[in-house]
Formats: C-alpha cells, sequence, structure tokens
C-alpha cells in the first residue's frame, strides 16, 4: 500500500516514525493514503499512538522518519499555522478569554479578512452547529456539548478541507454524544470535507466513518470500512477490540480450500474459515461473533462439527438474548439470540449443541 | 440548549422568592465559615488595622499644646495674631501658671520639642524658661510680661505666640500640611520656602521609581516565568530553587553585594576598565544613585513578581497556543492573542506586589540610594527614629497609604482587581 501512489491521494503517511526519548517507537511504521472526502476514524486503545499521529498531521510533532503528505505536497517542513488544517484538540481548547464569536472569528482575523466577510462567516458556522444565539457568551458558560459544538465550528469557520479531531466526544454523556456523532457527520457529509477522527470508543467509530484503522502498538493494524472490519477481522487483536468475539484456542489440523478444520485444545474439531493460518500444525485463536452462533439444530448445515456447551447464565437485555456458556473449557463464551416469539430462553444447567457457519469463524493468529 | 427567559421573579417549591431562600440557605455556611477564620480576623484587627488606625490618628493628633498650656490657650483666643505685637499681661500670667504646672511634671520639654517642629527655636525656649518659671513665685511677681521679656526677648515678639495659636487645637492639619510641603500661616495654608521643599519631590521620586522598578520586573520576570512554565517539571523545579535562592540569603548581604559589584573600583567598571569600554578616569558612577537603586530593588524584589506569573502561565496548558495556530496564527500572534491575555492576571498580580513592595521599601534604598536615590520611606524612618516627629512620620505614611489604595482602585477600574490571581 505504502508505494501506490494513488492520484486521488489527498492525505499520505509513508513509513512515518516517530519517537519521543529516542528509545521507543511510539509509532511504528505508519501507512496511510486517504482520499479527499473521506472520514476515517483512528480507533485503538490508550497509548496506541494515535494524537501523536494526529498532531504530526497537524505539525506540532514532527515524525522521526517518513513522509507525511497534504496534497501531493510533503509537509515534513511546514510550519503548522501554514497547513490549514482545522483541528477539534480532546479539551476543545476554546480561548477562555474570548466569546464565542471572536473565538470563531479569530482564524479570520489572522488571514485578514474584512469585517462585514467575517461576521457573515462566523453566523454562517454558528448556525451550521445551532449555536447562533451563543455567540456574545464566553466559552465558560457554555456546557460541554455547546463548547463542543463551538469548537467543531471554529475547526470549520476557515473552510479547512481536513479536519482533524481528537476525541471531541470524550466528555459527554451517551445521549449527547450519540446526538453529536450524527451532527458530525452530517456536517462533514454536507461540507464534503476530509475529516480524521480519534476515538477509542468502538460504536463511534463503526457508526461515522467511512474507514477505520485500528491501531496497537504503534501500527495500523487493520484499515477497513465499518462493516469488513467487523465482519472480517484480519487478525486476533481486531478481532477481540471490535464489539463482542468469542474466541478458542487450538492446531490447525488440515485446510481443504476455504475451510479448515481445527482441534481444540480439548479434542473437539471445529470448521472454520482460515485467515491467517496457511499450514496443518499452526496453532491459532478462532473467532465468532455471539450473534452468528447457533444451536438449533435445524438451522445448522448438513455435516459441520458441532460442539457441547452448557449453560451458564441466561441474561435478559430487552431486544436481545445474551446467554453465557462453557465451551471446550472457556466459561465466557456468549451467545446472542434475538427477542423473537419463538426463541427458547435457554435456562442455567441445560446441555445444548451448538454450530455455525464455518465462514463465520475465522482462524486467526494465535 | 435554547436560554430559558422567564418574567417576574423565580419561586422555590415552596413558594418564597428563590432568592431569598438561596441567601438563607447560604447564610449558615457563611457563618460557619466566620467562625472559622474568626481568630485570624481578631488577629489581623489587633496586629494589622490597629496600629494603621494609631498611625493615622497620630497624623491629626495635637493635644499637647492645649494639655500642657491650658489656661494660656484659653487667654489668648481674643488675641489677633495680626496685631503684630505680643498679647498683654493676662496672657503672660497664664503662661508662668501653666508652665509652673508643667515644669513640675516635666512636659515643657516636649511641648517645645512639638512646637520646634513648626518654628524653629522653640525648644530652647521653653527649656530656658521652664527654668526661670521655676524659681518664680506666683503670688507675688506679677506683672510677669516683663519677667517673660528678660528671660527671652522672643516672647514678646508676635511669632512664638502666633504658632502656640495656631497649633492650640486638638487636631491639626499641620502635619498633612508639612507633608506636601506646606505650612499653616496667618492665613491659612501656603507653600513652604523653596529651600525647605523636599516631600512631594520625594513622593515623585518614589512613585516614579517603583513605576521603573515594576516595569524592569515585568521585563525581566516574564520570560523567565515563561520558561519555567514550559520546561519539563524537573528541571522547572530545580530552576525555581535558582528564583527562590535570593530569599535565602540576608537582604543585607544582597543589598552590600550590589555595593560591591556597582561601586566605582567595583567588579562591574573594573570589567569594563579591562575590556577598554571605559576610561580608568571615567569610571561609571552606578552606586549611591536612583540606578543603585533601581538595580538592587529590580534583583532583590524579581522572585515576587516571577512567582505570581509562573502560577498562573502553569494553568494556561500548551493546547490553547497549539489551537491558535492550527487556526493560521503565526508563532507571534498566538503568543500575543491566545497567551499573553491569559497571562495577565500573572503580571497584574507581580506588578501590585512589586509596586507596593517597592513603594515602601527602606533598607535597600538606604543602604545604596546615595542621596538622590531614597524613597520616602527612608524619609519617613528618619522621623520615626532619629527627630522624633511622629506625627509627620504618620502623616507621611497616610499619605502614602493613600496613594497605594488611589492605585489599586485605578488598576481595579482599568483591569479589574478580579483579574489578578496569584495562582490556581
Ligand atoms: N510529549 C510526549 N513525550 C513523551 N512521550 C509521549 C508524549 N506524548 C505521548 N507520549 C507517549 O506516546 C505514546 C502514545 O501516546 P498518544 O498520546 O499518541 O496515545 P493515544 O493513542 O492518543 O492515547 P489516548 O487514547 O489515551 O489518547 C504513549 O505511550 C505516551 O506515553
Ligand atoms: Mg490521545
Amino acid at each position: 500500500m505504502a508505494d501506490t501512489q494513488t492520484s486521488d491521494a489527498f492525505v499520505e503517511f509513508e513509513r512515518v516514525q516517530k519517537s519521543y526519548d529516542g528509545e521507543n517507537l511510539v509509532v511504528k511504521d505508519l501507512n496511510l493514503i486517504m482520499p479527499k472526502g473521506e472520514f476515517l476514524t483512528m480507533l485503538g486503545p490508550s497509548g496506541s499512538g494515535k494524537t501523536t499521529c494526529l498532531m504530526m498531521l497537524a505539525g506540532f510533532e514532527t515524525a522521526t522518519h517518513g513522509d507525511i503528505r497534504l496534497d501531493g505536497v510533503s509537509i515534513n517542513n511546514i510550519p503548522p499555522h501554514k497547513r490549514g488544517i482545522g483541528m477539534v484538540f480532546q479539551n476543545y481548547a476554546l480561548f477562555p478569554h474570548m466569546t464565542v464569536a471572536e473565538n470563531l472569528s479569530f482564524p479570520l482575523e489572522v488571514r485578514k479578512l474584512g469585517k462585514a466577510e467575517r461576521e457573515t462567516k462566523v453566523k454562517r458556522a454558528l448556525d451550521m452547529v445551532q449555536m447562533g444565539a451563543f455567540g456574545g457568551r464566553r466559552p465558560a458558560q457554555l456546557s460541554g456539548g455547546q463548547q463542543q459544538r463551538i469548537a467543531l465550528a471554529r475547526a470549520l469557520v476557515f473552510e479547512a478541507e481536513l479536519v482533524l479531531m481528537d476525541e471531541p466526544l470524550g466528555a459527554l454523556d451517551k445521549q449527547l454524544r450519540e446526538h453529536m456523532q450524527f451532527e458530525i457527520k452530517r456536517i462533514a457529509d454536507d461540507l464534503g470535507i476530509t475529516v480524521v477522527y480519534v476515538t477509542h470508543d468502538q460504536t463511534e467509530a463503526l457508526t461515522m466513518s467511512d474507514r477505520v484503522a485500528v491501531f496497537d502498538d504503534g501500527r495500523i493494524q487493520q484499515l477497513a470500512p465499518p462493516d469488513k472490519l467487523y465482519e472480517e477481522p484480519e487478525n486476533s487483536f481486531v478481532a477481540q477490540f471490535i464489539g463482542e468475539n468469542n474466541t478458542l484456542e487450538g492446531v490447525v489440523k488440515e485446510i481443504k480450500g476455504d475451510t479448515a478444520l481445527v482441534r481444540l485444545d480439548d479434542g473437539e474439531l471445529i470448521d472454520c474459515k482460515p485467515v491467517n493460518v496457511s499450514e496443518p500444525g499452526e496453532r491459532t485463536r478462532v473467532s465468532i461473533r455471539p450473534e452468528r452462533v447457533e444451536y438449533n439444530k435445524d438451522r445448522l448445515r448438513e455435516g459441520v462439527h458441532t460442539l457441547k456447551a452448557e449453560v451458564l447464565e441466561f441474561i435478559y437485555m430487552g431486544d436481545i438474548f445474551r446467554t453465557r456458556l462453557r465451551v471446550a473449557g472457556n466459561e465466557d463464551f456468549i451467545i446472542k439470540t434475538r427477542n423473537a416469539p419463538d426463541q427458547d430462553r435457554l435456562q442455567p444447567g441445560t446441555q445444548i449443541e451448538i454450530g455455525w457457519l464455518p465462514e463465520d469463524c475465522r482462524a486467526l493468529d494465535a | 440548549m435554547s436560554d430559558q427567559t422567564t418574567s417576574g421573579p423565580v419561586l422555590a417549591a415552596d413558594g418564597t422568592p428563590l432568592k431569598r431562600s438561596l441567601s438563607r440557605a447560604l447564610r449558615r455556611q457563611k457563618m460557619r465559615a466566620l467562625l472559622l477564620i474568626a481568630p485570624l480576623l481578631l488577629f489581623v484587627l489587633i496586629t494589622f488595622i490597629a496600629p494603621i488606625a494609631d498611625m493615622l490618628f497620630r497624623s491629626v493628633e495635637n493635644q499637647i499644646v492645649q494639655e500642657t498650656l491650658p489656661k494660656t490657650v484659653e487667654a489668648l483666643a481674643d488675641w489677633d495674631p495680626n496685631s503684630g505685637q505680643a498679647p498683654d499681661e493676662p496672657v503672660f500670667a497664664a503662661l508662668a501658671a501653666d508652665l509652673k504646672i508643667a515644669v513640675q511634671e516635666k512636659t515643657h520639654t516636649r511641648l517645645g520639642s512639638r512646637l520646634n517642629y513648626e518654628l524653629t527655636g522653640a525648644s530652647s525656649l521653653f527649656r530656658k524658661s521652664g527654668r526661670a518659671v521655676n524659681r518664680m513665685d506666683l503670688e507675688t511677681d506679677a506683672p510677669f510680661k516683663e519677667k517673660f521679656a528678660d528671660i527671652d526677648k522672643n516672647w514678646v515678639e508676635p511669632d512664638i505666640w502666633r504658632t502656640i495659636q495656631t497649633y492650640s487645637p486638638r487636631y491639626t492639619s499641620g502635619y498633612f500640611l508639612n507633608a506636601i510641603d506646606m505650612q499653616k500661616g496667618p492665613d491659612g495654608a501656603e507653600a513652604r520656602p523653596e529651600n525647605q521643599q523636599i516631600y512631594i519631590m520625594l513622593f515623585k521620586r518614589t512613585l516614579f521609581m517603583s513605576l521603573v522598578i515594576t516595569g524592569s520586573c515585568i521585563l525581566l520576570g516574564y520570560p523567565v516565568a515563561w520558561i519555567l512554565a514550559n520546561l519539563p517539571m524537573r528541571t522547572a523545579n530545580l530552576l525555581m530553587i535558582l528564583v527562590l535562592l535570593p530569599f535565602w540569603t540576608s537582604l543585607l548581604v544582597r543589598t552590600s553585594a550590589w555595593k560591591v559589584m556597582l561601586q566605582q573600583q567595583g567588579v562591574i567598571n573594573d570589567v569594563l576598565v579591562w575590556l577598554g569600554l571605559v576610561a580608568d578616569d571615567a569610571r561609571l558612577v552606578m552606586i549611591n544613585n536612583q540606578f543603585g537603586t533601581i538595580v538592587a530593588m529590580t534583583h532583590i524584589l524579581l522572585p515576587f513578581m516571577i512567582l505570581p506569573m509562573y502560577s498562573v502561565m502553569q494553568t494556561i496548558p500548551p493546547s490553547y497556543l497549539r489551537a491558535a495556530k492550527s487556526l493560521g496564527a503565526t508563532n507571534w500572534t498566538a503568543f500575543w492573542r491566545v497567551y499573553f491575555p491569559q497571562s495577565v492576571p500573572g503580571i497584574g498580580a507581580g506588578s501590585i506586589l512589586v509596586f507596593i513592595l517597592s513603594i515602601g521599601y527602606y533598607i535597600t534604598p538606604e543602604i545604596v540610594g546615595g542621596t538622590t536615590g531614597t524613597f520616602i520611606s527612608n524619609r519617613i524612618a528618619y522621623h520615626i527614629s532619629s527627630s522624633l516627629n511622629w506625627g509627620l512620620g504618620a502623616a507621611l505614611g497616610a499619605i502614602l497609604l493613600a496613594v497605594v489604595l488611589l492605585l489599586y482602585y485605578a488598576y481595579d477600574k482599568i483591569v479589574g482587581i478580579d483579574n489578578v490571581k496569584l495562582g490556581g
């Protein structure tokens, strides 16, 4: 991916490395190509280097190695204020000594726009985030969600084509967060801007993004659209990190076309789709989503291997049932079933047999 | 999300106006807080407010004339000070009676030195007359006018009588007039002779030099505070010790060190001569003048500027500067429009501290100030401890206090006192 210089590349990271202390690499070999207008989310656990990447793009940290290009131009030597990148900071960074309108007008003033033009733009930006009536207030007089909107408006008011957002919704409660996710997505689509969005909330990443880059250990573990990321994780970190996931460990017995036969550690055999395994004898960790597990024998394909399971716990969650099972020694095996009229409510202690479609069960790295 | 606009007073759940029930709820809290600070409050009242009140009182108090010469003051009431002649016999008789008692109580010399502030020679006049009156017999020695004329012919001149009459009321504005280079003449306040005017000039000099010192503290302290606030914690703490180091050495040692540095045979002059920048016979005069005072006091007061600035700057997150730059501001614009306004409270606090400290500073100007670099406080100290004219010292102090309060008020009006932060 690193070597393909696609013509529609807008943001490009090429073999970028970053170290703060000269001993540890915080970002190791980052390669990323974003086309114009994309909404890309960097998702990853705390300390995985997401903010660092954003700061390098914005120009507040320099890459130790590698090249960052914006619209085909290397920006390693362009100072931050000339990059024209809008940024929403984790703590909003609204200037406390200026009113909301002054905050918004600041980027226009430094660009030497006329007063009338400034006022129209500020007003338009405020209306866009539905904060038109708050121009005269100080940031401290706004709620968290309102501050968030202002920070967003400020990053957009000078018509940056690229906007970076570092966990902008981290401080908000769940409901407001969901509302703002929707708003940000809508505004980004309306304006056609390119967005790099950082979060460690996977729901946020899945619902908002065109593509998600899953970070861990200073590398992009997988870069894919949300559905692909969820359904076809490429390694066990991604499978674990995105959504709920059941894992079973074992050794590959044989691989036939696009199915692999895996012998679990307690001796049972299951069918999987080989993803990160290529030859018999390799250790593997198989991953299966809770909602893809079937225990109703009628719905399983002929001849697939099944596993014995014991129901340990039944949790009623309204729209779904969440049942915890003991499977092949794993006591945290979860299955999720829809709350339908004909659905069984499995009682603890019941012995059942479970199975799945081989393509839903992915044999990943150990 | 939308602004709530209500008309009329807001009511609490039980129907009382919300304002009233809020203040009732807060009253208990306030009472408790007051009890907690009561010991401190008393301490402050006794050790801070009381001396100031006493000083303010002394600056107008003038009971000594009336208490020492009660009969004379009464008899003198009808005398016309513009007559050009000494009063008549009854006044002298009253004076003899008063002085007789005063001599026994040994209060006449004190009165003498009090009146000496206003009329040179009064002190010796009273001492001399006291001895003579002690030998008189009140019953038989009348008339007294000639007797007093024999003791000292100043008694038959109008000057001393005019002074006694002017200063006979219990309270006087005399000290204050004196403190602004004026005096009480026969027709009210008048300017002192040119060669006796000193205080207005001293006040002006004190204000001017304090401003210069505050200004140089800001200029020197701001970059230091900025560096301290932006360094990693460990290094910053280390450097902070260097800033605080002067606090741990004696003020006198530091001031004397400046003498060593700045004097004509001192380190700096030696270096300049050695470098050939200054001729050996034209060594710079940098001590015992205004320059020396400004340099030494800037050095001594600098920590008071750096500390509040540092603690304010520490609370300014670096993300503001980054945000400003990401919005397109150059380094300078980002600093000037975003960082600097937020550091103003620190500058304000530091300036108030340094200015008020320097306006009343005494030791350093005394040591390195010479004649042109001394402050009004040196004059106050002189009146308190050497000339013992406490009233004048108190008046000078009261004026100084008023000036400081006035400046404080002006600062509040211009910058806003809530814009002063010592930290957090
Ligand atoms: N200024 C710095 N100096 C030294 N190390 C740093 C600095 N900033 C970040 N790091 C280190 O770099 C690593 C990545 O940090 P980064 O802030 O990029 O993580 P992140 O993915 O944004 O995490 P989070 O989700 O918690 O915000 C961390 O181990 C952190 O300790
Ligand atoms: Mg971060």
